[in-house]
Protein backbone atom coordinates (compact mmCIF):
# COMPACT_ATOMS: atom_id res chain seq x y z
CA UNK A 1 0.00 0.00 0.00
CA UNK A 2 1.36 3.67 -0.85
CA UNK A 3 0.97 6.76 0.57
CA UNK A 4 2.25 7.87 4.16
CA UNK A 5 1.17 6.20 7.40
CA UNK A 6 -0.96 9.23 9.33
CA UNK A 7 -1.19 8.85 13.12
CA UNK A 8 -5.32 9.06 13.27
CA UNK A 9 -7.57 7.40 11.04
CA UNK A 10 -10.06 9.54 8.39
CA UNK A 11 -13.01 11.52 10.68
CA UNK A 12 -16.60 10.53 9.62
CA UNK A 13 -19.51 12.41 10.51
CA UNK A 14 -22.52 10.17 11.35
CA UNK A 15 -25.81 10.77 10.35
CA UNK A 16 -29.20 8.59 11.84
CA UNK A 17 -32.70 8.24 11.29
CA UNK A 18 -34.59 7.23 14.03
CA UNK A 19 -37.99 4.58 12.82
CA UNK A 20 -40.41 7.49 13.04
CA UNK A 21 -38.30 10.47 11.91
CA UNK A 22 -38.69 11.63 8.26
CA UNK A 23 -34.97 12.18 7.63
CA UNK A 24 -31.42 11.74 8.70
CA UNK A 25 -29.92 13.44 11.65
CA UNK A 26 -26.63 14.43 12.69
CA UNK A 27 -25.73 13.23 15.56
CA UNK A 28 -21.84 13.00 16.29
CA UNK A 29 -18.52 11.86 14.38
CA UNK A 30 -15.54 8.84 14.46
CA UNK A 31 -12.71 7.71 12.98
CA UNK A 32 -12.62 4.78 10.77
CA UNK A 33 -10.13 3.37 8.30
CA UNK A 34 -12.76 3.41 5.48
CA UNK A 35 -15.99 3.75 4.93
CA UNK A 36 -17.29 0.14 5.09
CA UNK A 37 -15.96 0.18 8.69
CA UNK A 38 -17.07 3.80 9.57
CA UNK A 39 -20.69 2.32 9.22
CA UNK A 40 -19.83 -0.62 11.80
CA UNK A 41 -18.41 2.12 14.03
CA UNK A 42 -21.64 4.22 13.85
CA UNK A 43 -23.92 1.40 13.98
CA UNK A 44 -21.88 0.36 17.58
CA UNK A 45 -21.13 3.81 18.75
CA UNK A 46 -24.38 5.80 17.94
CA UNK A 47 -27.18 2.93 17.54
CA UNK A 48 -26.66 1.14 21.09
CA UNK A 49 -30.47 1.73 21.89
CA UNK A 50 -32.37 1.16 19.68
CA UNK A 51 -32.65 4.40 18.02
CA UNK A 52 -32.43 4.25 13.98
CA UNK A 53 -33.20 2.59 10.94
CA UNK A 54 -30.38 4.10 8.55
CA UNK A 55 -26.73 5.04 9.00
CA UNK A 56 -25.08 8.02 6.77
CA UNK A 57 -21.60 8.37 7.12
CA UNK A 58 -19.76 10.75 4.88
CA UNK A 59 -16.12 11.91 5.50
CA UNK A 60 -15.93 14.92 6.79
CA UNK A 61 -13.12 15.96 4.11
CA UNK A 62 -16.34 15.77 1.72
CA UNK A 63 -18.01 18.59 3.35
CA UNK A 64 -17.94 22.18 2.93
CA UNK A 65 -18.84 24.18 5.47
CA UNK A 66 -19.79 28.18 5.90
CA UNK A 67 -17.61 29.85 8.32
CA UNK A 68 -18.70 31.63 11.42
CA UNK A 69 -16.73 34.99 10.37
CA UNK A 70 -19.39 34.61 7.25
CA UNK A 71 -21.94 34.74 9.64
CA UNK A 72 -23.30 38.17 8.85
CA UNK A 73 -22.92 39.01 5.16
CA UNK A 74 -24.66 35.52 5.35
CA UNK A 75 -27.52 35.41 7.18
CA UNK A 76 -28.63 38.68 7.92
CA UNK A 77 -29.63 40.43 5.06
CA UNK A 78 -32.68 37.75 4.97
CA UNK A 79 -33.64 39.22 8.48
CA UNK A 80 -35.50 42.08 7.05
CA UNK A 81 -37.34 41.18 4.11
CA UNK A 82 -40.71 40.52 5.84
CA UNK A 83 -42.22 39.80 2.31
CA UNK A 84 -40.55 36.71 1.95
CA UNK A 85 -42.53 35.36 4.65
CA UNK A 86 -46.08 34.06 3.54
CA UNK A 87 -48.38 35.62 6.31
CA UNK A 88 -50.34 38.26 4.21
CA UNK A 89 -53.36 35.90 3.20
CA UNK A 90 -56.32 34.93 5.37
CA UNK A 91 -56.54 31.16 5.60
CA UNK A 92 -60.22 30.06 5.60
CA UNK A 93 -61.22 28.04 8.29
CA UNK A 94 -61.87 24.58 6.76
CA UNK A 95 -57.79 24.89 5.26
CA UNK A 96 -56.08 22.41 7.44
CA UNK A 97 -52.44 22.46 9.02
CA UNK A 98 -51.33 25.74 7.54
CA UNK B 1 -52.91 13.60 10.20
CA UNK B 2 -51.86 14.24 13.60
CA UNK B 3 -50.23 17.94 14.10
CA UNK B 4 -46.83 17.99 12.68
CA UNK B 5 -44.69 19.98 14.77
CA UNK B 6 -40.78 19.16 13.93
CA UNK B 7 -39.21 21.84 16.20
CA UNK B 8 -39.91 23.69 19.59
CA UNK B 9 -39.43 27.61 18.97
CA UNK B 10 -36.25 27.65 20.71
CA UNK B 11 -34.68 24.58 19.77
CA UNK B 12 -32.49 24.71 16.63
CA UNK B 13 -29.64 23.70 18.29
CA UNK B 14 -31.05 20.41 19.62
CA UNK B 15 -29.67 17.90 17.20
CA UNK B 16 -31.90 15.24 17.63
CA UNK B 17 -35.30 17.93 18.08
CA UNK B 18 -35.91 17.55 14.02
CA UNK B 19 -35.64 13.56 14.33
CA UNK B 20 -38.65 11.99 15.96
CA UNK B 21 -42.00 13.79 14.69
CA UNK B 22 -43.49 15.38 18.06
CA UNK B 23 -41.03 13.21 20.40
CA UNK B 24 -38.04 14.91 21.01
CA UNK B 25 -36.76 11.46 23.70
CA UNK B 26 -35.72 9.61 20.48
CA UNK B 27 -32.39 9.28 21.72
CA UNK B 28 -33.70 7.50 24.78
CA UNK B 29 -34.82 4.64 22.18
CA UNK B 30 -38.20 2.74 21.79
CA UNK B 31 -39.95 -0.44 21.41
CA UNK B 32 -37.48 -2.65 24.27
CA UNK B 33 -38.60 -5.77 23.72
CA UNK B 34 -38.01 -9.52 25.21
CA UNK B 35 -37.36 -12.05 22.80
CA UNK B 36 -38.21 -14.65 24.79
CA UNK B 37 -41.38 -13.63 26.28
CA UNK B 38 -44.17 -16.28 26.17
CA UNK B 39 -41.87 -19.11 25.09
CA UNK B 40 -43.10 -22.12 26.26
CA UNK B 41 -40.40 -23.84 28.66
CA UNK B 42 -41.03 -27.18 28.76
CA UNK B 43 -38.79 -30.20 27.52
CA UNK B 44 -40.22 -32.04 24.42
CA UNK B 45 -41.22 -35.82 24.27
CA UNK B 46 -38.77 -38.09 23.85
CA UNK B 47 -35.89 -35.54 24.76
CA UNK B 48 -33.84 -36.37 27.56
CA UNK B 49 -33.42 -33.38 30.11
CA UNK B 50 -30.06 -34.36 31.33
CA UNK B 51 -28.86 -33.97 27.69
CA UNK B 52 -30.72 -31.13 26.37
CA UNK B 53 -29.39 -29.51 29.92
CA UNK B 54 -25.49 -30.87 28.65
CA UNK B 55 -25.94 -29.50 25.32
CA UNK B 56 -27.16 -26.04 26.39
CA UNK B 57 -24.27 -25.76 28.58
CA UNK B 58 -22.06 -26.66 25.75
CA UNK B 59 -23.35 -23.47 23.88
CA UNK B 60 -23.33 -21.82 26.53
CA UNK B 61 -19.98 -22.16 27.66
CA UNK B 62 -18.68 -21.31 24.47
CA UNK B 63 -19.89 -17.81 24.43
CA UNK B 64 -19.42 -17.26 28.02
CA UNK B 65 -16.09 -18.22 28.11
CA UNK B 66 -15.68 -15.95 24.66
CA UNK B 67 -17.52 -13.06 26.39
CA UNK B 68 -15.23 -13.06 29.08
CA UNK B 69 -12.02 -13.35 26.66
CA UNK B 70 -12.87 -10.04 24.55
CA UNK B 71 -14.06 -8.48 27.21
CA UNK B 72 -10.22 -8.11 28.35
CA UNK B 73 -10.18 -5.13 25.61
CA UNK B 74 -12.80 -3.07 27.44
CA UNK B 75 -10.57 -0.33 27.82
CA UNK B 76 -8.30 -1.79 26.53
CA UNK B 77 -8.64 -1.69 22.38
CA UNK B 78 -6.82 0.66 20.14
CA UNK B 79 -9.29 3.60 19.75
CA UNK B 80 -12.75 4.19 21.54
CA UNK B 81 -14.56 2.90 18.39
CA UNK B 82 -13.17 -0.31 18.87
CA UNK B 83 -13.65 -0.11 22.36
CA UNK B 84 -17.50 0.09 22.15
CA UNK B 85 -17.30 -2.16 19.03
CA UNK B 86 -15.48 -5.24 21.03
CA UNK B 87 -17.40 -4.76 24.34
CA UNK B 88 -20.45 -4.88 21.96
CA UNK B 89 -19.72 -8.16 21.05
CA UNK B 90 -18.69 -9.38 24.63
CA UNK B 91 -22.31 -8.21 25.18
CA UNK B 92 -23.85 -9.74 22.77
CA UNK B 93 -22.13 -12.90 23.75
CA UNK B 94 -22.98 -12.74 27.68
CA UNK B 95 -26.90 -12.10 26.88
CA UNK B 96 -26.70 -15.71 24.45
CA UNK B 97 -24.52 -17.80 27.26
CA UNK B 98 -26.99 -16.23 29.96
CA UNK B 99 -30.11 -17.58 28.22
CA UNK B 100 -28.50 -20.69 27.11
CA UNK B 101 -27.79 -21.33 31.14
CA UNK B 102 -30.75 -20.75 32.33
CA UNK B 103 -32.26 -23.19 29.85
CA UNK B 104 -30.05 -25.46 30.71
CA UNK B 105 -31.13 -25.31 34.76
CA UNK B 106 -34.87 -25.31 33.90
CA UNK B 107 -34.50 -28.13 31.58
CA UNK B 108 -32.41 -30.47 34.11
CA UNK B 109 -31.49 -28.54 37.73
CA UNK B 110 -29.57 -30.98 38.89
CA UNK B 111 -26.44 -29.94 37.11
CA UNK B 112 -26.52 -26.37 38.94
CA UNK B 113 -24.28 -25.93 42.12
CA UNK B 114 -25.36 -25.94 45.35
CA UNK B 115 -25.27 -22.89 47.35
CA UNK B 116 -25.90 -22.08 51.09
CA UNK B 117 -30.05 -21.64 51.91
CA UNK B 118 -31.64 -18.56 51.03
CA UNK B 119 -29.10 -17.64 48.74
CA UNK B 120 -30.74 -15.30 46.22
CA UNK B 121 -28.29 -16.21 43.40
CA UNK B 122 -30.02 -17.43 40.19
CA UNK B 123 -29.73 -20.59 38.74
CA UNK B 124 -27.80 -19.30 35.61
CA UNK B 125 -25.07 -17.34 37.64
CA UNK B 126 -25.03 -20.50 39.31
CA UNK B 127 -23.39 -22.16 36.54
CA UNK B 128 -21.38 -19.62 35.47
CA UNK B 129 -19.82 -18.71 38.93
CA UNK B 130 -19.51 -21.88 41.02
CA UNK B 131 -18.72 -24.43 38.62
CA UNK B 132 -14.70 -25.58 38.19
CA UNK B 133 -12.91 -26.13 35.28
CA UNK B 134 -13.89 -30.11 34.34
CA UNK B 135 -17.08 -29.03 34.29
CA UNK B 136 -17.06 -26.02 31.69
CA UNK B 137 -18.05 -27.82 27.99
CA UNK B 138 -16.63 -24.98 25.71
CA UNK B 139 -14.45 -25.34 22.82
CA UNK B 140 -11.09 -24.25 23.34
CA UNK B 141 -10.55 -21.50 20.74
CA UNK B 142 -13.49 -19.81 23.16
CA UNK B 143 -10.74 -19.82 26.22
CA UNK B 144 -7.14 -19.29 24.53
CA UNK B 145 -5.21 -15.70 25.29
CA UNK B 146 -6.63 -13.31 23.29
CA UNK B 147 -3.40 -12.03 22.06
CA UNK B 148 -3.32 -8.84 19.51
CA UNK B 149 -6.14 -7.13 18.02
CA UNK B 150 -5.02 -9.22 14.36
CA UNK B 151 -5.69 -12.37 16.68
CA UNK B 152 -8.94 -11.16 18.21
CA UNK B 153 -10.51 -10.86 14.83
CA UNK B 154 -9.17 -13.95 13.55
CA UNK B 155 -10.95 -15.52 16.26
CA UNK B 156 -14.37 -13.62 16.25
CA UNK B 157 -13.90 -14.56 12.22
CA UNK B 158 -13.80 -17.61 12.86
CA UNK B 159 -15.87 -18.32 15.87
CA UNK B 160 -18.59 -16.82 14.73
CA UNK B 161 -18.90 -18.36 11.01
CA UNK B 162 -18.88 -21.29 12.65
CA UNK B 163 -21.69 -20.52 15.30
CA UNK B 164 -23.94 -18.56 12.74
CA UNK B 165 -23.98 -21.56 10.58
CA UNK B 166 -24.87 -23.79 13.49
CA UNK B 167 -27.63 -21.03 14.66
CA UNK B 168 -29.04 -20.87 11.71
CA UNK B 169 -29.83 -24.57 12.18
CA UNK B 170 -30.72 -24.35 16.00
CA UNK B 171 -33.49 -22.15 14.82
CA UNK B 172 -35.88 -25.13 13.57
CA UNK B 173 -34.82 -27.12 17.23
CA UNK B 174 -37.99 -28.74 18.50
CA UNK B 175 -37.00 -27.10 21.87
CA UNK B 176 -39.04 -23.98 21.86
CA UNK B 177 -36.60 -22.11 23.91
CA UNK B 178 -33.38 -23.04 21.60
CA UNK B 179 -35.09 -21.62 18.80
CA UNK B 180 -35.87 -18.52 20.21
CA UNK B 181 -32.49 -18.24 21.29
CA UNK B 182 -30.38 -18.83 17.97
CA UNK B 183 -33.13 -16.81 15.92
CA UNK B 184 -32.27 -13.72 18.20
CA UNK B 185 -28.49 -14.91 18.12
CA UNK B 186 -28.26 -15.43 14.52
CA UNK B 187 -29.15 -11.20 14.14
CA UNK B 188 -26.34 -10.42 16.74
CA UNK B 189 -24.18 -13.44 15.18
CA UNK B 190 -24.56 -12.17 12.10
CA UNK B 191 -23.34 -8.80 12.47
CA UNK B 192 -20.36 -9.83 14.55
CA UNK B 193 -19.45 -11.80 11.22
CA UNK B 194 -19.78 -9.38 8.88
CA UNK B 195 -17.26 -6.85 11.44
CA UNK B 196 -14.86 -9.61 11.77
CA UNK B 197 -14.79 -10.45 8.21
CA UNK B 198 -14.66 -6.15 7.41
CA UNK B 199 -11.47 -5.81 9.73
CA UNK B 200 -9.99 -9.70 8.83
CA UNK B 201 -9.87 -7.69 5.01
CA UNK B 202 -8.73 -3.97 6.03
CA UNK B 203 -5.68 -5.59 8.03
CA UNK B 204 -5.17 -8.14 5.17
CA UNK B 205 -4.64 -5.40 2.63
CA UNK B 206 -3.63 -2.68 4.95
CA UNK B 207 0.23 -2.66 5.76
CA UNK B 208 2.98 -4.97 6.26
CA UNK B 209 2.75 -5.27 9.89
CA UNK B 210 -1.24 -5.56 10.33
CA UNK B 211 -1.11 -7.93 7.54
CA UNK B 212 2.16 -10.19 9.15
CA UNK B 213 0.05 -9.72 12.31
CA UNK B 214 -2.73 -11.01 10.71
CA UNK B 215 -1.60 -13.93 9.36
CA UNK B 216 0.42 -15.24 12.34
CA UNK B 217 -2.75 -15.08 14.35
CA UNK B 218 -4.30 -17.17 11.61
CA UNK B 219 -1.30 -19.51 12.09
CA UNK B 220 -1.70 -19.68 15.69
CA UNK B 221 -5.43 -20.55 16.04
CA UNK B 222 -5.93 -22.71 13.08
CA UNK B 223 -4.73 -26.27 14.93
CA UNK B 224 -8.61 -25.17 17.27
CA UNK B 225 -10.81 -25.08 13.99
CA UNK B 226 -11.10 -28.77 13.71
CA UNK B 227 -12.39 -29.71 17.38
CA UNK B 228 -15.16 -26.78 16.30
CA UNK B 229 -16.95 -29.82 14.15
CA UNK B 230 -15.95 -32.97 16.13
CA UNK B 231 -19.71 -34.43 17.61
CA UNK B 232 -19.75 -35.27 20.90
CA UNK B 233 -22.22 -37.68 22.35
CA UNK B 234 -24.08 -35.28 24.26
CA UNK B 235 -24.22 -33.58 20.65
CA UNK B 236 -24.95 -36.43 18.57
CA UNK B 237 -28.10 -37.53 20.92
CA UNK B 238 -29.33 -34.22 21.01
CA UNK B 239 -28.90 -33.96 17.39
CA UNK B 240 -30.95 -37.59 16.47
CA UNK B 241 -33.97 -35.99 19.13
CA UNK B 242 -34.43 -32.97 17.01
CA UNK B 243 -33.10 -30.73 19.35
CA UNK B 244 -29.61 -29.75 18.96
CA UNK B 245 -27.30 -29.76 15.58
CA UNK B 246 -24.46 -32.26 14.49
CA UNK B 247 -21.26 -29.76 14.30
CA UNK B 248 -19.98 -31.98 11.92
CA UNK B 249 -23.03 -31.28 9.24
CA UNK B 250 -21.77 -27.16 9.30
CA UNK B 251 -18.28 -28.18 8.05
CA UNK B 252 -19.07 -27.52 4.07
CA UNK B 253 -21.23 -24.60 4.72
CA UNK B 254 -18.37 -22.61 7.09
CA UNK B 255 -15.83 -23.73 4.86
CA UNK B 256 -17.39 -22.34 1.86
CA UNK B 257 -17.95 -18.72 3.89
CA UNK B 258 -14.75 -18.80 5.50
CA UNK B 259 -13.25 -19.12 1.72
CA UNK B 260 -14.70 -16.35 0.58
CA UNK B 261 -13.18 -13.89 2.99
CA UNK B 262 -9.58 -15.90 2.66
CA UNK B 263 -9.91 -15.18 -0.96
CA UNK B 264 -11.40 -11.43 -1.05
CA UNK B 265 -8.28 -10.46 1.23
CA UNK B 266 -5.63 -12.61 -0.62
CA UNK B 267 -4.95 -15.12 2.47
CA UNK B 268 -4.17 -18.56 1.71
CA UNK B 269 -5.63 -21.39 4.32
CA UNK B 270 -3.63 -22.79 6.64
CA UNK B 271 -2.95 -26.23 6.46
CA UNK B 272 -1.82 -27.03 10.44
CA UNK B 273 -3.26 -30.17 11.77
CA UNK B 274 -5.27 -30.17 15.05
CA UNK B 275 -3.51 -30.15 18.38
CA UNK B 276 -2.23 -33.32 19.52
CA UNK B 277 -3.67 -34.54 21.88
CA UNK B 278 -8.35 -35.60 22.02
CA UNK B 279 -10.08 -33.78 19.33
CA UNK B 280 -12.90 -33.29 21.74
CA UNK B 281 -10.64 -32.00 24.97
CA UNK B 282 -13.04 -28.69 25.60
CA UNK B 283 -16.63 -30.27 25.15
CA UNK B 284 -15.33 -33.54 27.96
CA UNK B 285 -13.83 -30.37 30.32
CA UNK B 286 -10.43 -30.56 29.43
CA UNK B 287 -9.47 -27.20 29.11
CA UNK B 288 -6.00 -25.39 28.52
CA UNK B 289 -3.46 -24.28 31.26
CA UNK B 290 -4.53 -20.31 30.61
CA UNK B 291 -8.37 -21.20 31.34
CA UNK B 292 -7.84 -21.62 35.27
CA UNK B 293 -7.06 -18.02 34.99
CA UNK B 294 -9.48 -17.15 33.09
CA UNK B 295 -11.95 -18.76 35.51
CA UNK B 296 -10.75 -17.20 38.50
CA UNK B 297 -10.39 -13.92 37.57
CA UNK B 298 -14.42 -14.42 36.49
CA UNK B 299 -15.47 -16.34 39.44
CA UNK B 300 -13.58 -14.67 42.10
CA UNK B 301 -16.92 -12.08 43.18
CA UNK B 302 -18.95 -14.60 42.78
CA UNK B 303 -17.56 -17.29 44.85
CA UNK B 304 -16.63 -14.59 47.88
CA UNK B 305 -20.11 -13.66 48.11
CA UNK B 306 -22.03 -17.04 47.61
CA UNK B 307 -25.68 -15.72 49.57
CA UNK B 308 -25.17 -12.83 46.84
CA UNK B 309 -25.04 -9.91 49.20
CA UNK B 310 -21.92 -7.97 50.64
Amino acid sequence: MTGQVRGEWPLYEVFVRGKRGLNHVHVGSLHAPDDQLALRHARDVYTRRNEGVSIWVVRSSAITASSPDEKDPLFAPSGDKVYRHPTFYEIPDDVPHM
Amino acid sequence: MPDVRTHEPDEHDNAYAGLLVNDVHWAFGTDFEDPLAGVDTTVPDGVDPATLATYCLMLGDDALVLSQRIAEWCGNAPDLEEDIALSNIALDLLGQARLLLARAAAADGAQVPALPDGSPVPDEDRLAFFRDAPQFRNVRLAEVPGGDFARTIVRILLFSTWRLALFEELSRSRDAVLAAVAAKGVKELTYHRDFAGRWFLTLARGTDESRRRLLTGLDELWPLWAELFETHDVERAAALAGVGVDPAGLAADVDAVLDQVLAASGVTRPVSGPLPGTALAGRDGQHTAEFGALLAEMQVVARAHPRGQW
